[in-house]
């Protein structure tokens, strides 16, 4: 089957979901990620791999976190970068996305990071670009973002190692989480045995089993001996219609508080991909506890990325 | 041709190496035979000598001339330096030495841990071939090898080491700067 994020010979050349990448690609990216985590430790946070090259966030929707972190790590491999703001510059004035890009590659861009509303832009970009471009997914509607499964994983298995004998709960918003399918990919693809997901019917998309998760509407049962949550956000900014009676009420059935992360493992982890609605799907108390490994996964966010850039700006020269 | 016994250049190496060796001298093996040899002379070092010895290791993939040809290593290993560089002695420890590019690497490597006093190299072979102005400094022994030939050491469970000659086809080695650069020449 013909796979556009791969080369000929098998090797990543986009990155754009996690859904279709082998598990071979994913174990490099995530024991490449192992070699970046010490980078950010050192005198110099730099290593010269992407010296002379230049990274170009195109976000046409907006998000300061992801831009910022793929920002850092294209600067601590040595790229140049450049931060395009599309949703308020040239589209506005009508341009293109195809347009826009062909601009920036008349500008000698070597690397596309893309952010987009609608699902499939990056793919949709990807086959647009010469073979000496590489295109990351950033997030792109509610189709994927796998940058941030790959950093989840990482992370798990930062804490985790045994991965074929894991239970992992997945809370919250997975109708609007392009997160939460990245997430369920990688976890299977790597073998995880027993994936939950756990939310109200109105915020699980209708074929949700279809991906391998057990679907769970109660935090109780859902939660029970889990070796890992993972909650999601709230997205108040994708909601239409009455999805739910309130933010408040949410947090009454689906918060994950200290009593009810008491009934998963007593070495469960709680991970949030950020930013985190306190107090609407996580408790402070949680968010900050002991089992809380919120901020590691903002650092190896970092290591991940540019472990994605590092293999798709090398060996490309002929 | 007869090849030594990488034991015995081991200990000549150590030879040369144990006079070095004060506080503030620290030995960084280059991965992967560097890093063996390092471990075998750290070893014997600290017993013969009676106290700890500052070590790291390091790979340097990320630092390589030839990461756009060939891209980033799968098999890298993650830099491991536990002390701090500045204004320490060390000796780089690698197992062949023959186009100093992999040297190259690792200097720059270790500059972005701080500022050493001193940087010296040791290899258990230097097989001739350095296309840069970087020589080892202490070496188990000179033996010129041809340019399709490779050494491969080698370790036991027992930590014993052992050393082959490899041929390659000749008419597919292309003498380019960076034919062995690879783990091991």
């Amino acid at each position: 089957m013909y796979n556009p994020q791969l080369n000929a010979q098998g090797q990543l050349q986009h990155l754009l979901s996690i859904e279709g990448l082998p598990k071979r690609i994913l174990t490099d990216i995530l024991d490449t990620a192992e070699n970046f985590v010490g980078v950010a430790e050192r005198e110099v946070k730099k290593v010269p791999l992407l010296r002379g090259k230049t990274v170009c966030n195109i976000f046409f929707e907006n998000s300061t976190r992801t831009r910022t972190t793929f920002e850092i790590a294209a600067k601590r491999l040595s790229a140049d970068v450049l931060n395009l703001n599309v949703s308020t510059s040239s589209q506005s004035k009508g341009e293109t996305i195809l347009d826009t890009v062909n601009n920036l590659i008349a500008m000698h861009a070597d690397m596309f990071v893309v952010r987009h509303q609608q699902s499939g832009a990056a793919h949709f970009i990807a086959q647009h670009v010469p073979p000496h471009i590489s295109v990351i997914n950033a997030g792109d509607g509610r189709h994927a973002h796998p940058t941030q499964g790959l950093l989840d994983v990482f992370t798990i298995r930062k804490y985790k190692p045994e991965m074929h004998n894991l239970r992992v709960a997945i809370v919250g918003d997975v109708l609007h989480s392009r997160v939460a399918r990245s997430e369920i990919h990688a976890l299977t693809t790597l073998g995880v045995p027993e994936i939950r997901v756990i939310a109200p019917r109105t915020l699980l998309p209708t074929d949700v089993e279809k991906l391998g998760v057990q679907v769970f509407h109660n935090m109780e049962q859902g939660l029970k001996d889990v070796d890992v949550v993972m909650m999601l956000r709230l997205q108040n900014e994708r909601m239409s219609g009455a999805l739910l009676p309130s933010s408040q009420e949410f947090f009454q059935t689906f918060g994950l508080t200290p009593e009810r992360l008491a009934l998963a493992k007593p070495d469960a982890i709680v991970m949030h991909p950020g930013p985190m609605n306190r107090g609407v799907e996580i408790d402070s108390a949680v968010a900050d506890g002991k089992q809380s490994v919120i901020l590691p996964q903002v650092t190896y966010g970092i290591a991940v990325r540019m472990a994605v850039m590092a293999i798709l700006g090398g060996g490309n020269a002929a | 041709m007869t090849l030594p016994d990488p034991e015995q250049l081991l200990d000549h190496l150590y030879q040369q190496i144990k006079p070095l060796i004060q506080e503030d001298t620290a030995l960084v093996g280059i991965y992967t035979g560097g890093v063996w040899l390092m471990e075998r002379l750290l070893k014997r070092l600290q017993t013969e000598l009676g106290h700890d010895i500052l070590f790291g290791k390091l790979d340097a993939a990320m630092y390589r001339d030839d990461y756009a040809q060939r891209g980033l290593k799968t098999t890298a290993h993650p830099g491991y330096i536990p002390f701090d560089v500045n204004g320490k002695h060390i000796i780089l420890i690698d197992d062949i030495f023959y186009t100093g590019r992999t040297t190259r690497a690792v200097m720059n490597e270790l500059f972005d841990y701080g500022r050493p006093a001193s940087v010296k190299l040791a290899t258990l072979i230097n097989r001739g071939g350095a296309q840069l102005p970087i020589r080892p400094d202490m070496v188990g022994a000179d033996l010129p090898l041809q340019a399709h030939q490779s050494f491969d050491l080698a370790m036991n469970t027992l930590g014993r080491l052992s050393l082959s000659v490899s041929e390659s086809d000749p008419s597919a080695t292309k003498p380019s700067a960076n034919s062995g650069t690879d783990a091991h020449v």
